[in-house]
């Protein structure tokens, strides 16, 4: 009996007992979908974090300045520190030191209240340079960046995050109007793009951006101490050659060893890691729960497939009778069991790609529909029901004609 | 109508061992049924007819002793083997009918061409044919609930017919019907034994045994009562 005619045999089978057949395929049913549904959790959740990672730019180091330790010898913790500087910025650009740098953009922060007309609003004041926009991936939505020669002039120009423009201009559009800072007089010249990134501690779209030497005649300081510096290497396969160059040179222009360093550098695998380990925790941890429905859906097919066999008895023999050999019995139950796994694995990936398209409306959370997840779900299917039908199937396989077909 | 030798049983012994019993159902049986013959085993129950019949329809292998089946000595085959030998040598009825319910009249008769590996059109084609055979043509659609009794076993000879076996082995086969399909179903033994068939038929009734044109009676697993072979109609 070839494989088709086996299949049909099977069809009839498992359509023969239609009550059954779908009460079996429940557990794979409910243990695909949940499989489905935990892993586009997760990777949605994945996804969420790459989106506002990439955010902040391609192919980004953030060089951080390191701690300080006061005359108590309380040390600060990262970025206390007033270590970084522009003159550090300008070595790194440097084409000779680090010659897979492709921009460098170092930023000063400060929170500063602004004031337009009537309205204020306390908001972060960033202080850079003019190629922060592209080494950030950020565009604008009106107006124009300020040039070289106003930042080099430390124009009273500023752009403002889309945020902080809403917040200060209600109505109209922000550009050529003024905002204040302590007493001096910015012309609003630009909006940033949303950059849909948002953390708790650094919101991309509330923000007030400025040359760095308005920046630091802003705020009264003489220091040329930046709180970050943001470099783009020139792709992302010389990240890392990138990263040792930084490295390298910040080592040499601050004359310490790499023990003593007194800067970080991160890049935005090594965030992206942080903020997916917690993820892939849950996601484990789901999909755990997810594969013990799995085992107990895979056994209940093998307990129907045991009550189908002592229930065929008599069909068996008079298979065997007729000229069926064991391989062929054994064959026809491994079919049928796979039949309802595979079954029971599409039906259940549909009513996984059902919830994740229906979820994310209901709980607020991204849910992605991954094809090799479903891929791998089917095939995890098709192996319950092979799997499980082994014994059933071999039990079938090993009974006598005569016996079976003696059985009333 | 001898021609040459279907069946032949030298020293056939079955012994069934339940724990420390064992249970002697045939104890030494020869037997010889030449191409064509129509012959009739008879004995009441627990006389070793069943076991006689499992052992001619290569449903078992006997304990000791020779069986060989259209010149090929089946007695020490594996399960594979000897299924193969009954699906193309042996045509079964049952007393129970035994067919598929699921399936229909046609189908259930192609389930051996099936297992012989008989392609798609072929197969029907040859279904059609054997149900033809049968008279039964005009239901090939119809399940086995759907027809009577007596359709049913006539259905179920298709069936042995359909491989073209050596032997038709016939289990019982008017145990389950009333005296009109019985005769139905005898009389179509007869046409088959006519048209060249080899016949087997198993009973405990002397009424059926008499339809055949030999009769071996069987006692506590031991052939008693011999017609001559070859016994003219």
């Amino acid at each position: 009996m070839n494989w088709l005619e086996t299949l049909r045999t099977a069809i009839d089978a498992v359509r023969s007992h239609r009550l059954r057949s779908m009460l079996t395929m429940l557990g794979i049913v409910i243990g695909i979908s949940s499989v489905v549904l935990t892993v586009g959790l997760g990777l949605g959740a994945q996804d969420e974090v790459r989106k506002q990672i990439d955010a902040l730019g391609s192919n980004l180091l953030i060089v951080s300045p390191g701690s300080s330790t006061n005359s108590s010898g309380v040390r600060g913790g990262f970025g206390s520190a007033s270590t970084l500087t522009l003159e550090d910025a300008s070595a790194i650009a440097d084409r000779t030191v680090a010659p897979d740098v492709a921009q460098v953009a170092p930023t000063t922060s400060t929170s500063t209240a602004l004031t337009a007309g009537t309205t204020n609003w306390t908001t972060r004041l960033v202080g850079t340079t003019t190629n922060w926009p592209s080494v950030r991936s950020r565009t604008l939505a009106s107006g124009r960046w300020f040039t070289d020669k106003e930042a080099a002039a430390g124009a009273n120009v500023v752009v403002l995050g889309s945020e902080a423009a809403s917040e200060l201009f209600s109505l109209g559009s922000p550009v050529g109007q003024t905002v204040t800072v302590g007493g001096t007089a910015l012309t609003v010249i630009g909006v940033l793009d949303k950059s849909g990134a948002t953390s708790d501690d650094s919101n991309e779209d509330d923000l007030a951006v400025v040359p760095v030497t308005t920046a630091q005649r802003l705020t009264g300081s003489t220091s040329t101490a930046v709180s970050s510096v943001y470099v783009e290497a020139r792709s992302a396969d010389v990240l890392s050659a990138a990263y040792q160059e930084v490295n390298a040179a910040l080592l040499t222009s601050h004359d310490v060893t790499s023990a003593e360093a007194d800067f970080s550098i991160a890049t935005q695998d090594a965030l992206l890691d942080t903020a997916n380990s917690t993820n892939r925790t849950m996601t484990i941890l789901l999909a755990g729960i997810a594969a013990i429905s799995l085992l107990v859906g895979g056994i209940g097919v093998m307990n129907i497939m045991l009550v189908s066999v002592t229930e065929r008895v008599r069909e068996i023999g008079l298979r065997k009778a007729l000229g069926a050999t064991p391989s062929a019995i054994r064959r026809q139950f491994l079919i049928e069991a796979s039949l309802l796994g595979v079954a029971g694995g599409i039906v259940g990936s549909l009513i996984g790609v059902v919830g994740a398209l229906v979820l994310p409306s209901m709980i607020d959370q991204p849910v992605s529909i991954s094809a090799p997840a479903i891929a791998l779900a089917l095939l995890v299917a098709l192996g319950l029901g092979v799997g499980f039908g082994v014994y059933p199937a071999s039990r079938a396989a090993r009974l006598t004609p005569i016996d079976a077909l003696r059985s009333e | 109508m001898s021609g040459r030798t279907i069946i032949e049983l030298e020293a056939v012994r079955k012994t069934y061992a339940t724990g420390s019993l064992s249970v002697e159902a045939l104890r030494g049986i020869d037997v010889t049924i030449s191409e064509g013959e129509y012959v009739a085993v008879i004995g009441p129950s627990g006389s070793g007819k069943s076991t006689l019949m499992h052992i001619l329809g290569c449903l078992d292998v006997p304990t000791e002793g020779r069986y060989e089946l259209a010149g090929r000595d089946v007695s020490h085959l594996d399960e594979g083997a000897l299924a193969r030998i009954r699906n193309q040598e042996i045509g079964f009825v049952f007393q129970q009918f035994n067919l598929l319910p699921s399936l229909t009249a046609l189908r259930n008769v192609a389930l051996p061409l099936a297992y012989a590996g008989v392609h798609g059109d072929e197969r029907t084609r040859r279904a059609r044919q054997a149900l033809d055979r049968v008279g039964l043509s005009d239901r090939a659609d119809h399940r086995p609930g759907e027809l009577s009794g007596g359709q049913q076993q006539r259905v179920a000879v298709a069936r042995a017919l359909v491989t073209e076996p050596s032997m038709i082995l016939a289990d019982e086969p008017t145990g389950n019907l009333d005296s009109v399909s019985s005769a139905d179903v005898l009389q179509l033994f007869r046409d088959l034994h006519d048209s060249g068939r080899t016949i087997v038929l198993i009973t405990h009734e002397p009424e059926v045994a008499r339809q055949a044109d030999r009769v071996l009676a069987i006692y506590d697993g031991a052939i008693r009562d011999r017609q001559p072979e070859g016994i003219a109609r």
